[in-house]
């Protein structure tokens, strides 16, 4: 099945969503208040369905060997798994080559991989990497290292009230100095969606490659790396229904080619002598050390499940969920959204008066409702709404409107306290 | 366990929507800021000492939720007219009661003792003893910002 905008905007009414919690054995815990969890803050991680524990659970039971070294059975079948993963995740995001697809921590650890490895070495003073004011600081900090290393300079595309990013502006600030664009696909701490397809024709038309930070984009969108033409895409498999500790950095082949190791050891040589050592191919090239192997198992089983729910269904049930918990939040006097972009996924930020976010958190948590309360490590951005912080109620396909109800009872009684 | 009544008692609400000494203090004698990492919630004491130490004037201004506005602004009134050690002392057991080392019976707190309950929310601490950390920290004369990491 090919996905079109028109599938995008499928009914939900074909959705089971309680089929779907029921493959999340945590949806049915209850808190320590004996509360049923209502569960909004999957933009901090998602959870994850039974697929992907027994998956785990099952690696470990009957499969469990290192890969790439032993000669017996075992360690082939735990290598075949592994691979096999890296070809799932290779589908996933529309990759042309498994080999294409590298093994990470996470969405940081792959954002730091292309700074250090593909930035630093051709990073010259007065250069520049371009940023937008909507960035996790996992996609600031490690270009502030880099900049620091190499004497280069870190811009930032403004961003809107609504919180859209400056087309106009980026195109400005793309110049003879700019090396790299680096850009969240979906932001974490608003929703917004950025215009992805069009940032990457301007800034190639400019001759400047784009990293896209895609973890909140990865669990939500359809996401087609050769097709969007970009040249990496990093995400985390915890955001994704996966194991923590698990991220997957895309890279074009040829980028990948020309950048020397991130890390140094075993797995991820040719040869090795105190003369000369040579790297092995890609993707070993950027694994160093015996790799999250059941994280790569759990991860292979969350992006199963991702498909066998289907995208575009899930697109359509999260969408239903962000407007309909729009329209009940806009309705609460001084109660007031913050990132109202036209195109939005799975996220709705928000602040009241007289309520600090913090104090909207320990009341609903009071409820058995989680969602975050702080500055979502986007302190940049909270300085441009001028908020030291927002609450976030962040959507994934398990939820339902059921819970948003949940959620603004939940705020009426934080009204009760704070008037 | 504690319930959000008695955490967001009403004494505690009017401190937060009317905090006491909530200002910037020209010519203070002592300056600390206090910083929470986890939220962002950033708040200035201010301090002048007179004869024998004792803490003639205090101050705070910053952002912060109910919990770290309304202590801080209770902390002020509370060490106002204490002397330096006195004023350490009675951060010692504030400390201890919210952070549950310690039963609030034994502790005297007085009005503080509104606070008692936020040792039952362990997030939370960290909002009820940020003033009182950035009073610390002014009374030892730390320049740093100091950070809440209960």
């Amino acid at each position: 099945m090919t996905a079109t905008a028109g599938q995008r905007a499928r009914p939900a009414a074909t959705y089971d969503v309680d089929a779907i919690r029921a493959d999340f054995p945590i949806l049915s815990t209850r808190t320590s208040r004996g509360r049923p969890l209502v569960y909004l803050d999957s933009a901090a991680t998602s959870q994850k369905p039974r697929q992907v524990i027994d998956a785990v659970a099952g690696f470990y039971a009957t499969g469990n060997a290192n890969i790439h070294r032993g000669v017996y059975e075992l360690s082939v079948r735990a290598t075949d798994t592994y691979d096999l993963a890296r070809e799932k995740l290779r589908r996933y995001l529309g990759a042309r080559h498994a080999h294409e697809i590298i093994f990470t921590r996470g969405t940081t650890e792959g954002i730091n991989l292309v700074a250090q490895s593909y930035a630093r070495p051709r990073l010259q003073p007065g250069d520049e990497i371009l940023l937008s004011a909507l960035e996790h600081h996992s996609n600031i900090v490690p270009w502030q290292l880099v900049a620091e290393q190499t004497g280069a300079r870190v811009r930032v595309v403004p961003v809107n009230d609504a919180g859209e990013i400056s087309l106009d502006e980026l195109e400005r600030m793309l110049g003879d100095r700019t090396r790299m664009v680096a850009l969240s696909h979906v932001s974490n701490a608003l929703g917004t969606v950025n215009p992805v397809a069009r940032v990457i024709e301007l800034a190639h038309a400019a001759g400047v490659p784009v990293l896209l930070d895609g973890a909140q984009a990865a669990p939500h969108l359809e996401v087609d790396v050769a097709a969007l033409g970009v040249d990496f895409f990093a995400c985390s498999s915890h955001k994704m229904l996966g194991p923590t500790g698990m991220g997957v950095l895309y890279g074009r082949e040829a980028l990948l080619e020309a950048m020397p190791p991130y890390q140094g050891g075993g797995d991820m040589i040719g040869s090795v002598s105190f003369e000369k050592t040579t790297w092995a191919p890609l993707p070993a090239k950027f694994e160093a050390g015996t790799p999250h192997i059941a994280g790569a198992v759990g991860l292979g089983a969350a992006v199963d499940y991702i498909e066998s729910v289907g995208r575009p269904a899930i697109a359509a049930h999260e969408h239903a969920l962000v407007e309909y918990a729009t329209e009940r939040l806009s309705a609460i006097p001084r109660l007031r959204i913050i990132g109202t972009a036209a195109d939005k996924v799975s996220v709705v930020s928000f602040v009241m008066d007289d309520a600090h976010p913090h104090d909207i958190g320990t009341i609903l948590d009071d409820e058995g409702i989680c969602i975050r309360a702080g500055h979502h490590c986007a302190q940049p951005l909270m300085r441009r709404f001028g908020l030291a912080a927002t609450a976030r109620a962040s959507f994934a396909l398990y939820n339902t409107a059921a819970e948003v109800d949940a959620l603004v009872r939940g705020i009426e009684r934080v009204r009760a306290v704070f008037g | 366990m504690a319930t959000m009544n008695e955490l967001y008692q009403s004494v505690i609400l009017d401190h937060n929507r009317s905090p006491r000494n909530y200002r910037v203090m020209e010519n203070a004698d002592r300056h600390a800021e206090g910083y929470n990492p986890l939220c962002g919630d950033q708040l200035g004491v201010w301090l002048k000492l007179g004869d024998g130490d004792v803490i003639d004037d205090v101050s705070f201004q910053g952002s912060g939720c109910a919990i770290s506005t309304a202590s801080a602004s209770m902390m002020t009134a509370a060490v106002k007219g204490k002397r330096r050690d006195e004023a350490l002392e009675l951060f010692d057991r504030f400390h201890g009661v919210v952070t549950g080392q310690r039963p609030a019976a034994e502790a005297n707190l007085g009005k503080l003792a509104v606070f008692s309950g936020v040792a039952e929310f362990p997030v939370r601490v960290k909002c009820a003893s940020l003033g009182w950390h950035a009073l610390k920290a002014a009374l030892e004369r730390q320049d740093e910002p100091v950070v809440s990491t209960e």
